[in-house]
């Protein structure tokens, strides 16, 4: 009987409020057209996608196109850049804004911190395309950095067709653009601290350092482990963008990671099902590697992740 | 007081270091902003000794008598706005109802939209979708596919909340039904989270090239930042641009002036908005974080 009240209640709902279902159509719509039809889609990865027989009529194959890619002699290769450089940005990456946000802390004048602030965040604005662009006009032979190099050195160095730099610089260009706007989390986090645990610590002989030890930083954790995790989970999912961007064909040894690598066998080379398969095996991963992490920073978090 | 005295000295490094850091961040656009007004190679050899004869809009005006980067920017004006339209109202709309105390089925919608925060298609499926639908090569392509924008969704479900329910109840008991609650009461409240969000939606569109790249082929339907990405990372500089028969040495030198200048001409919409906004993108971003 109560679950019968609860179901007619709840139609009743619905039925008095139709209109706010309505609203919702246009956003629920368009995430099954755009997000879940191509999650069934990402089924050509187990088929021979031919686009004659559509998604649906092609053949079953197995895992024929992942053996293909994993026993591939550029496997290793395209699999250890992509987790390389994913990782060396976490790692350089996550702790920056940490930083920044603690020394952005101890600016006392509130317009002078603010002006920092105008400065730091600008570069996030500029677009990647733009990034790039100045990332290859800066390190070019004729570029001002070898401009300035060319006092201690007889001969420009090619940054940009060097496999070796392909990983500092994008770690580094990024760290650039990205820095200052992503402390801003944290510098709020920061505004939330009663400063009278500051004058308290003070006062029983508390040194600056020690104050931002025991005091700052604990309330900058839960903050960091939520967005570690985050930025531990999109670790595979790294940006094809400015990889793609920075490529040459040089610096390609290094700088071929898997998205870009989809991008090239499937929309480029046609080889659809390929690609899918290529960009499936890098999800999965993906995946996995959020629930590790997750793990992890639980156990250092006392109890709290995210998942 | 020892420990004053060290206290002391760290502040005084952490300014001294903050400038630095300052410094390296505005440094790069502050020379791409001179770069483009000077001769590149005056910039370097002559360093601070620059003479007036030195300035040049050479750059500028090839880049506006050719025409390919005015025509990227127009097409950019007319996919930003269009998107920042759709996008905002689509999420507001959604963001509105998943705000509604009691609705039915609120968590289940809400596992719906997170899903695909974490899981997606990939690539090929996805374009394969918007073949299909005969989008390839329209303005479509650009608008709709990422119309849907979870995380705008949360954003605008969460300031949504923080309008007072008596209001809508009042207007509820005084015989108004949803649709004109929407738009008579709640509507007029929202403008600051519109604003951010259709700033965001903006700003994320112009900056944007990788949709347009795989979408669009019509080279009269890039926007800019495709425009510039031929320019500045394929090199190619439009024929246009350099016409005149000039010695390599020269050629080079204009090519890196209109370079700069593209990054500039770019860029400068933001750039002269930046600063006036700043406190909605850091609200955005506060609102956001609380979930």
């Amino acid at each position: 009987m109560k679950v019968a009240s609860k179901i007619k209640s709840q139609f009743e709902f619905i039925k008095q409020n139709y209109v706010l279902y309505l609203l919702l159509a246009p956003a629920v719509i368009l995430t099954i057209i755009f997000k879940y039809v191509p999650m069934y889609g990402a089924t050509i990865a187990f088929k021979d996608f031919s686009p004659i027989k559509g998604i649906t009529g092609s053949e079953w194959v197995g895992f024929k196109h992942f053996t293909s890619f994993l026993t591939s002699p550029n496997f290793m290769e395209i699999f250890m850049n992509t987790l390389k450089l994913s990782s060396f940005e976490l790692l350089i990456g996550f702790p920056i804004p940490v930083i920044l946000a603690l020394m952005l802390n101890q600016v006392r004048r509130a317009k002078v911190k603010k002006n920092v602030q105008l400065f730091l965040y600008a570069p996030h604005f500029i677009s990647v395309v733009v990034v790039s662009g100045m990332v290859f006009l800066f390190l070019s032979p004729t570029g001002p950095i070898n401009a300035i190099l060319s006092i201690f050195l007889d001969k420009p160095i090619s940054f940009m067709s060097d496999p070796e730099a392909f990983r500092t610089i994008y770690i580094w260009s990024g760290v650039w653009q990205g820095a200052g706007w992503a402390s801003i989390i944290y510098v709020a986090a920061l505004a939330n601290v009663d400063p009278q645990l500051h004058d308290a610590a003070t006062v029983d002989g508390a040194s600056l350092l020690q104050r931002i030890w025991h005091i700052d930083l604990p309330t900058l954790k839960p903050v960091m482990a939520v967005l570690f995790i985050l930025a531990a989970g999109g670790i595979m999912a790294i940006g094809f963008e400015k990889a793609y961007l920075l490529q040459t064909s040089m610096n390609l040894p290094s700088a071929e990671i898997i998205p870009t690598y989809v991008y090239k066998r499937g929309l480029q080379a046609g080889d659809y099902s390929f690609a899918t398969a290529v960009g499936l095996f890098n999800a999965v991963i993906n995946v996995i590697l959020l629930v590790f992490v997750n793990q992890v920073v639980k156990k250092l978090n006392e109890g709290e992740g995210l998942l | 007081m020892n420990n004053s005295k060290t206290d002391k000295l760290i502040l005084l490094f952490n300014k001294v270091l903050l400038s630095v850091i300052v410094m390296i961040v505005v440094f790069p656009l502050l020379y791409v902003l001179l770069a483009s007004f000077l001769e590149p190679n005056a910039l370097i050899s002559k360093g601070f000794k620059i003479n007036t004869s030195d300035w040049t809009f050479e750059g500028y005006k090839r880049i506006l008598t050719d025409g390919t980067i005015v025509k990227g920017f127009m097409n950019s004006i007319l996919y930003s706005t269009g998107f920042t339209i759709v996008t905002v109202l689509v999420c507001i709309l959604a963001g509105y109802t998943l705000s509604t105390e009691g609705l039915v089925g609120r968590k289940i919608i809400m596992v719906f939209f997170l899903i695909t925060m974490f899981f997606n298609g990939g690539l090929i499926p996805t374009y394969l979708v918007v073949r299909d639908l005969g989008m390839l090569n329209t303005i479509w392509s650009i608008i709709v596919p990422n119309a849907i924008n979870v995380w705008f969704i949360i954003l605008a479900r969460t300031y949504f909340k923080s309008i007072p329910k008596e209001l809508k109840e009042a207007a509820r008991i005084d015989g108004a039904s949803e649709f004109k609650i929407f738009l008579k009461i709640v509507f007029p409240l929202s403008k600051p989270i519109i604003f951010v969000l259709a700033l965001y939606a903006f700003i994320g569109q112009w900056n944007a090239y990788f949709d347009a790249m795989i979408y669009l082929e019509d080279r009269d339907l890039y926007p800019l930042q495709l425009v510039l990405r031929s320019i500045l990372i394929q090199n190619e500089v439009q024929p246009g641009m350099i016409s005149d028969q000039l010695a390599r040495a020269e050629l080079q030198k204009i090519s890196e002036m209109i370079k700069y200048s593209s990054i500039v001409i770019a860029s400068l919409p933001l750039i002269v908005m930046y600063p006036f906004f700043q406190k909605y993108f850091e609200k955005g971003v506060m609102v956001g974080s609380l979930k």
